[in-house]
This record gives structure tokens, sequence and C-alpha cells, in this order.
């Protein structure tokens, strides 16, 4: 019993990593570029949504909403403004420009918020009771593993039946030949951005319902651990994140569990070493030798 | 005239890789440009189609001016190029393929298009379904061709078509060129393989080291003694 109530908490805890790992994958296979800033991201939708509900009173679900709606604008300008004009840049400049924008999303929200923890309000509570109260889930934990399910589901449709979806695709893989149908490019990795950083505000409103501490750091820890995911499924690919993801959040909650609380995060570091190593695309990933 | 191409300059850096190269092409023509590895024929293609641009001169379609518009309007235009090494979305299906060549266009005129493509490539309906990239190279050739067909372009430039292919599947390739242009396409062709080209071609350009050494029809070129020693082997 209590592995599973572990297990459980993995899952809920890896589909957090895995709506974050999305938008780290999103962009790698589009643009190319690791966005650094999109742990906080998070952050930013954590506080407007905590702000969107404490402050203006709205319900929760509207203060969700709004979070997404401030991120994806906020991603769209982060790419137009900062990422945009490197696009044909060396992809050192464009990583030390992600590491910059991270900073400057901390700082800001320093100046905005302040140093000082918020308390957030988790978006639902209550625990579901089973087996006589031997085995108790959060509804916060269902809640992220039905969201998760559903934007996986929702994306894979999006990229496998629309024609936008189509378009990144074709993007992804050829950026010329796509121009030459008549895509374009900027607005498809501009709709990338929207998407990942609205899903990062999701992500955001989930995290912090499990950890109820709010601060301008929040969202790096999470951001670092859901790249890992990223990698760890295969960077590029929506499925890979997914994967990723789960699997990072099980390692994570069984080390916590069974090994040491203080190692569990070297243990899921550990383990991504080995897996890199051994499969050095990830799991879902494809190796793509360079062609000379 | 349909295409005209007004001294275009393009650089790499600082190589100058195209120099003050002009030349037309009318309405219903099969042009060719024809020349060595390196002699900038991709370069022109890709400088008409908005991927690379030109830092003087003009390029006009139905003259209009395409020279400042992006590479993702130019298709709108009437211009569509298949280019070299086919760049199909080798992750992505056949058909899906096919519906990116038509992107700019709506549902209901792609369904229509897509019917003339598998009529003229039936192999490729067949295989709609499969995967690019396990398409044979042959195959490949005939998916760019029949994607650049998808946004029903007026002036169809190839770049290489022939490349790595099998004789047999060169003449082919060739063939349906030919009843493209029948049908009404005009064609802007790129070859290394000059003979394959002179032969279809209404007028021919010679481009040497980034500018256009001798023009004139295919027939007057594919006899041209400059022409046969240095591209047609004697």
């Amino acid at each position: 019993m209590k592995f599973l109530a572990y297990l459980i908490s993995g899952i809920s805890l890896g589909s957090v990593y895995a709506i974050i790992a999305l938008g780290y994958t999103m962009v790698y296979g589009i643009a190319k570029m690791l966005n650094f800033a999109h742990g906080d991201v998070i952050m930013i939708g954590g506080y407007i949504s905590f702000i969107a509900a404490n402050y203006l009173g709205l319900p929760t679900l509207v203060s969700v909403i709004v979070a997404m709606a401030v991120c994806t604008i906020l991603g769209v300008v982060i790419e137009g403004l900062a990422y945009r004009p490197l696009r044909s840049a060396p992809s050192l400049a464009v990583l030390i420009t992600a590491i910059g924008v991270s900073y400057l999303l901390q700082n800001s929200a320093l100046l905005i918020w302040g140093a000082n923890p918020k308390s957030y309000t988790p978006v639902v509570s209550g625990t579901l009771h089973l087996f006589d109260g031997q085995l108790t889930i959060s509804y916060v934990s269902l809640l992220t593993i039905v969201a998760c399910i559903v934007i996986m589901i929702a994306l894979t449709l999006f990229t496998g039946r629309t024609k936008m979806g189509k378009a990144m695709r074709a993007c992804s893989e050829d950026k010329g030949a796509a121009q030459l149908m008549g895509i374009n490019v900027n607005r498809t990795i501009s709709l990338t951005f929207a998407i990942g950083s609205a899903l990062a505000a999701i992500a955001g409103a989930l995290l912090c319902s499990f950890s109820p501490t709010l601060m301008p750091t929040t969202g790096s820890m999470p951001g670092i651990k859901a790249f890992t995911a990223a990698v760890f499924g295969g960077i590029g690919s929506i499925p890979g994140a997914f994967l990723g993801g789960i699997l990072l959040g099980v390692i994570e909650s069984l080390a916590r569990g069974y090994i040491s609380t203080q190692l569990s995060n070297s243990i899921v570091f550990a383990v991504l070493i080995v897996v890199l190593l051994v499969r050095p695309a990830g799991l879902l990933g494809k190796y793509v030798p360079e062609k000379v | 005239m349909l295409l005209e191409v007004d001294n275009i300059n393009v650089y790499y850096g600082a190589i100058h890789a195209i120099k003050g190269i002009s030349f037309h092409v009318e309405e219903g023509e099969i042009v060719t440009l024809i020349g060595a590895n390196g002699a900038g024929k991709t370069t022109t293609l890709n400088t008409i189609s908005g991927l690379l641009r030109s830092k003087t001169g003009d390029v006009k379609f139905h003259d209009r001016s395409i020279t400042h518009i992006p590479a993702h309007s130019v298709v709108k235009e009437g211009l569509a190029l298949v280019p070299e090494g086919r760049r199909i979305f080798l992750q992505m299906t056949v058909e899906e393929n096919l519906e990116m060549g038509a992107f700019s266009r709506s549902n209901a005129e792609i369904a229509g298009s897509l019917e003339q493509v598998y009529e003229l490539f039936p192999r490729l309906e067949e295989r709609r379904r499969q995967i690019a990239g396990t398409l044979s190279g042959g195959e490949q050739q005939m998916l760019a061709m029949g994607r650049a067909l998808m946004s029903k372009p007026k002036l169809m430039m190839l770049d290489e078509p022939s490349m790595g292919l099998a004789p047999i599947l060169v003449e082919q390739v060739f063939d349906i060129i030919r009843s493209l242009h029948k049908a009404g396409t005009t064609i802007l062709l790129v070859e290394q393989n000059a003979q394959m080209a002179l032969s279809i071609a209404d007028r021919a350009y010679v481009l040497e080291n980034g500018h256009i050494s001798l023009s004139g029809t295919g027939k007057e070129l594919a006899q041209s003694e400059q022409v046969r020693k240095a591209y047609l082997g004697g």
C-alpha cells in the first residue's frame, strides 16, 4: 500500500514535470534552442493566478485562465524581443540570452512581489480515502494527472490533425522547405511559445498547489527537472516529454520514499546520466547523425 | 514576361556568389540554367524564391517586384520551387507532405489538387499513408514535385531533379516535366545533366562563377563548341 501511495504521488509529480517538459521539448523541436526562461514563466504563472484569486477575488478556474493568458503573451513577447533577433546567431548566444531572460524574470518578480514567500491556496483541496483510509490521494494529485492526460491528447490531436499543427512539424524538420510551402516560420515559432507558455501557467498553478510556497525562484528547480525529463524522454519528442516526465516523477518519489529525501534529486540525475550513456538521444528520441 | 531577373548580386558573408545575373522566362517556356558545381545555379533559384536576398537589382514576377517579399509569400504569387535534394518532410506521411504544399490554399481547393497529383503520380496514392522517409529516391523526387504542384504554380522551378537518380528514373522525371509543361506550367530548370536539360529547353543560360557566360536556344547551346567541351563531355 505504501508502494502504491509513492507511485501515485510520483505519477502526479511527474505529470507536472511532463506539462513543463512539453514547453521545453516543443520549443526545442522547432526553434532548436533551450529556453531556460521556461521555468520562470511557470513562476510568473503562479504569481498571476495567486493575485487573480487572492487580491481580485476571481474564482480559481478563472484565475488560472487569466494566468494562461498573461503567460501566453509573455512567452510570445520574450520570443519576439529576445530570441527572434538571434535566429541566425550561434546557439551559444541564444543560450546565454535565455539564461539572461531567466534572471530578468526572477528579478522582476523580486522587485514586484518581494522576497517573502506567498502562501498559495491550492486549486482544489481535500483528499480521497481508499481501502479504509489506508491509501489517501489528494484531489490535487488526481487533477494533475487528469490535466496532463487531457493536455497530451489535445496536443497529439493538434500536431497530427490540424493544419497549423502539421505546419509546426514541418518547420521543426526543415524551416527552408516549410517557407517554400508558404508557411510563416516566425509565426509558427510564436505559436509554439504561446502554447508552451500557456501550459507553463497551468503547471505553475498545479505546482504551487502541491507545495504552496510561492517565491521568485519557485520555477527554477522544477524547470531544470522538467528539462531533464525532456532530455530523458528524447528532446523534441512530445510523447518523450510525457514519458520522461512521468518516469522522473516516479523515480524521484520512490527514491524519496525508500532511500532518502535528501538524496532523491541526486538519484534522479544519476539515473538520467545512466540512461543517456545507453541511449544518447533519450528514451524516445531519434538519433540523427549529422549529414556532411 | 513571366519572370524577369535583373542584375541580382548575392553574397554569402564575404563571398560574392552571384555577380550581376540578369535573365528572363516567358510564359509557356522551358528555360534551363546549366553550369558546373558552385556556379551559382541553386543560389539563383533560392534568391528568386526569397530564401536568400539580393543586395542589388530586382526580381519581377508578372511585372510585379517580388524582391522584398518574404519566402512564404512568394509561393502565393504562383511560384513554386522543388529544392535541391528534394527536402521533403521525411517524418511526415506522403499525404501530409502534399497538404503542406498547398498550405496557403483553402481545404476545398486542396482536395481537387490532391486528386490531380495522384493522377499524375499513382505511386504516391498507393503510399499516401506511408512516412515519406521510407520512400525510394525516385519516389521522393515525385513527392517533391507533387508537393510543389499542390500550390498550383504558374512557374515551377526545379533544382537538380535528376540528382542521384538511376538513368531510367531520370527519363521518367523529364517525361513528367514535359507533361507539366504541356499542361500549361512554365518551367525554370536547373541541371547538371546538361544534355538532358538542353534537349527539352526552349532557351538556356550557362552559369559560370556567378555570372552568365552564354545564352541561346536549347538547340544552339547543345551544338555550341564551348558548351560541348565544358559540359557535354566533348
